[in-house]
């Protein structure tokens, strides 16, 4: 069969010179004009931010939304350019992409696959958007990527964290700036090590689901690859908001390490729970109980309060970084909202980035052209410092950040201190090992 | 027609036509302009009409007639989605087989349900059937992982088996179809400014729709129906002449499932993913509002609720603060914060506040649900008829 899919935004665009006062209705047919689904031809682009307004998660989504809003500032000219200034791509103006005029579309994705997708196919089907990017959730992130696979559009992921997005859900149509569990595993296990001692034992909580069992599975690997043992892994159901049950059993348990795999209001609860349970004031095996949380975001260290000072865990970037990128973003987005931007808001603002530069480079929106401009690019002023977008899974590699707790926070953003910066030859694995098949890109049209 | 009478032969026309010529009805404005904002009709949410409707015309054979309110209807339309879904993985992307074993399981699944729940009634038999919508959600997210996909569901992918279908070609994607008609095609045509849209998959769920429709009015037309609306209105007096309720109302709560399982798998069929989240109290909860806001136990009722709140979800969310400057742009700037900063809180992420206020009035003012609001409108327009001026009649519908 024929696809008779035409763009939007041509077949309107079209009809609107054509049928300027002409009232007889005119029929376009197939394959006439678009090379590739919501080709723009006016003289803006138009992208959807999908991000989490409500829901667990809707503080990290209102984050990644001002992100977005700055990124779209800065790409139209306004501002002090942003991460345009350091950014080691000059292909972006500031003129708006390929010379037009950036606008966007917002939807809610509620943090449910169902809600996010319905969100992104309106903004893809009504409004035109040519790419879709945000999610704050891994079941988001790989659900919407699966749906700009089949219509046709880039997907730009926001936070998600865990191993499938760019791993056994991988899609051509697909990218990722943010790290995932493999590599919090990796970069954690040589400071727990270094710290704690190589012959630790270790207690795992993991939230029952998805990214749960690929953060235990990464940081339980790298642990043990190091000498430690795993003394039990517990489950705990993602809607528990009391872990005192869970707690419990730790001590009799003669384990003296704790991991946390929680995220979000989940970490704060058993974080929290430990914490009151005095865990860290226990001697197990002549050594001090520790709690390690191997992914940390500001806001989550934000609800724990003090419980968090002195615990390790790694971030995907942290606004007290000094290298000239993070400084810049630290600085535009801090003039505009008068506080410093989370981890959430970096990687969506570096991800609008990456896509609008990449569309510069290629000299179109079609996404089989971008997805080969980010296929193995390499760049370098964006807070991370030299990183690959890797072509076989489109995933970034770059330095992971071990993060502690602070001990004398000096404000309420100031909650976590970096640790050590491990390297990007640290963190890369290979492209197979999560399985998944990347397929071929689709324009769709 | 069709075996029915006159009233009904007329209604189901009206929904044949209105469903027909949805893709113009519900994009009245041209596109460009102010108000295209709301326009509804692209395929994604013209699909979610219908198949919400299905699910909650389904839910009214059992809510509406028997009174049975059940509280876990959300999982029979996720157990449908995962069979479809499964059917798409190991059989063919075409859509008869995935959607046909989806009503199956779920009427299955509802007849083991019904089977425990209906021993009990009233608010009972609501914790009893919400209890096992949680377990089933509590399973699909986590539990049956290696089945459901736990958090990031099932999607195709290039590698299932699909027996039935030939290998794909490089660079394809396997994509839900009717006999090679592709569910996501569609055929726009462009009429001065405005833009209509076309889509397969709409009107293949159209028709699934006017079928489930026709169906359910002869159910309420039925020796069944009248005895299923016996056991609502009395069922102490129906037990006492000796009649067991039991088997009729086991019979509508597996009808019913099996439209939820229907409408699952033509969520999947339109759109090819499936996760936990469909099968969450809170959808339950959703339907359940669709029924009531619309007019419980009307045959019309049902669809419309779902129409209002699909319509709420999508378009009301969407208007961000940046779409309400610019509309009160004309507006001096003091006074365009103000109003903007008033009305704010109702759209976007509110839009479930807007939401409740409805459903508070409607509730209050319109117990007979939407329908009841059209017929005081109706009644309106008739008053030089002089048998229906009652007092009634005179009031304005509170909306």
């Amino acid at each position: 069969m024929s696809k008779m899919n035409l763009t939007r935004r041509g077949v309107l665009k079209t009809g609107a010179i054509a049928g300027a006062g002409v009232a007889a209705p005119t029929i376009f047919t197939a394959q006439s004009a678009a090379a590739f689904t919501n080709e723009p031809t006016g003289s803006s682009v138009t992208l959807g931010f999908n991000v989490p307004q409500s829901g667990p998660y809707a503080d990290e989504g209102a984050d990644e939304l001002r992100a977005y809003e700055l990124a779209v500032e800065h790409l139209n000219g306004g501002g002090d350019g942003g991460l345009m200034n350091t950014f080691s791509s000059k292909a972006l103006q500031g003129n708006g992409i390929l010379g037009k005029k950036v606008e966007y579309v917002t939807g809610d994705t509620q943090t449910k696959s169902d809600a996010a997708r319905a969100s992104a196919r309106s903004m893809i089907e009504k409004d035109g958007a040519v790419m879709i990017t945000g999610g704050s959730s891994s079941g988001v992130a790989v659900a919407v990527q699966a749906l700009c696979q089949e219509a046709g559009v880039i997907f730009m992921a926001g936070l998600t964290h865990s191993n499938d997005t760019t791993g056994k859900d991988k899609k051509a149509n697909g990218f990722r700036h943010f790290f995932n569990s493999y590599m919090s595993g990796a970069a954690l296990a040589p400071i727990l090590a270094n710290n704690y001692g190589t012959d630790r034992r270790a207690y795992h909580l993991t939230a029952d689901y998805n990214w749960g069992y690929t953060t235990e599975e990464a940081v339980r690997t790298s642990t043990e690859a190091m000498g430690w043992e795993t003394v039990a892994a517990v489950k705990t159901p993602l809607t528990q908001t009391d872990f005192s049950s869970y707690i419990a059993p730790v001590l009799q348990s003669g384990a003296d390490v704790l991991v946390l795999n929680h995220y979000g209001g989940n970490m704060v609860n058993s974080l929290t729970n430990a914490v009151q349970f005095g865990l860290r004031d226990k001697l197990v095996n002549d050594k001090n109980f520790e709690i390690v949380v191997p992914l940390y975001s500001r806001l989550m260290a934000k609800g724990a309060g003090a419980n968090v000072k002195g615990i390790f865990g790694s971030t995907n970037w942290h606004w007290s970084l000094q290298d000239e990128g993070s400084k810049q973003f630290v600085q535009s987005f801090g003039t505009k909202y008068g506080f410093p931007p989370s981890q959430a808001a970096h990687t969506c603002y570096v991800q609008a980035l990456l896509y609008a530069d990449a569309v510069e480079r290629a000299g179109s929106f079609n996404p089989c052209a971008v997805g080969e401009a980010l296929s193995d690019f390499e760049f370098d002023g964006m807070g991370n410092g030299p990183t690959l977008y890797r072509g076989e899974d489109h995933q970034c590699f770059k330095d992971v950040l071990v993060v502690k707790g602070k001990e004398n926070p000096t404000s309420e953003f100031d909650l976590l201190e970096i640790v050590e910066v491990t390297p990007t030859s640290q963190v890369t694995y290979d492209a197979s090992i999560f399985g998944g098949e990347l397929g071929a890109c689709n324009p769709g049209a | 027609m069709l075996g029915l009478d006159k009233k009904h032969t007329n209604l189901l026309l009206l929904v044949f036509v209105l469903t027909l010529l949805a893709p113009f009805i519900l994009n009245p404005f041209p596109e460009g302009s102010g108000m295209a904002q709301f326009n509804a009709g692209y395929p994604d949410l013209m699909q979610r009409f219908v198949i919400f409707g299905i699910f909650a015309i389904g839910f009214n054979i059992l809510f509406g007639l028997t009174g049975y309110l059940s509280f876990g209807h959300a999982a029979f339309l996720g157990v449908g989605s995962y069979a479809a879904m499964w059917m798409m993985k190991l059989l063919t992307m075409n859509i008869i087989p995935a959607i046909a074993v989806s009503v199956i399981v779920a009427g299955l699944f509802a007849l083991l349900v019904g089977w425990i729940s209906l021993r009990r009634s009233g608010i009972y038999f609501s914790i009893l059937t919400l209890a096992f919508a949680q377990m089933s959600y509590a399973l699909a997210y986590s539990v049956l992982t290696p089945i459901t996909g736990g958090e990031t569901g099932l999607q195709p992918k290039l590698q299932d088996p699909r027996i039935l279908d030939g290998a794909l070609e490089a660079g394809a994607s396997p994509k839900a179809n009717l006999f090679g008609l592709e569910m996501g095609s569609s055929f726009e045509w462009s009429v001065g400014s405005w833009l209509f849209t076309f889509n397969v998959g709409y009107y293949v769920a159209a028709i699934a729709m006017l079928a489930s429709f026709y169906l359910a009015i002869r159910i309420f037309n039925s020796p069944f129906g009248m005895m299923l609306r016996a056991i609502k209105s009395n069922q102490q007096r129906l037990n006492y002449t000796g009649l067991n309720a039991r088997p009729y109302t086991l019979a509508a709560f597996v009808v019913s499932g099996m439209y939820a399982g229907l409408a699952g798998g033509l969520m999947v069929a339109m759109d090819t993913q499936v996760g936990a989240e469909r099968m969450f109290w809170t959808a339950s909860g959703e339907v359940v509002l669709m029924t009531i806001l619309g007019g419980a136990g009307t045959l019309i009722g049902p669809v419309l609720g779902a129409g209002m709140i699909k319509y709420m979800e999508n378009i009301m969310s969407k208007i961000n603060s940046t779409i309400l400057h610019e509309w009160f742009a004309f507006l001096p700037d003091g006074l365009e914060d103000f109003v903007v900063t008033l009305i704010y809180p109702f759209i976007g992420k509110g839009w479930h506040l807007t939401l409740g206020l409805i459903f508070m009035l409607v509730v209050i003012f319109l117990p007979g649900g939407l329908v009841e609001g059209g017929q005081r409108i109706a009644k309106l327009f008739k008053r030089k008829n002089p048998s229906s001026d009652t007092p009634d009649g005179k009031t304005t519908p509170a909306e």
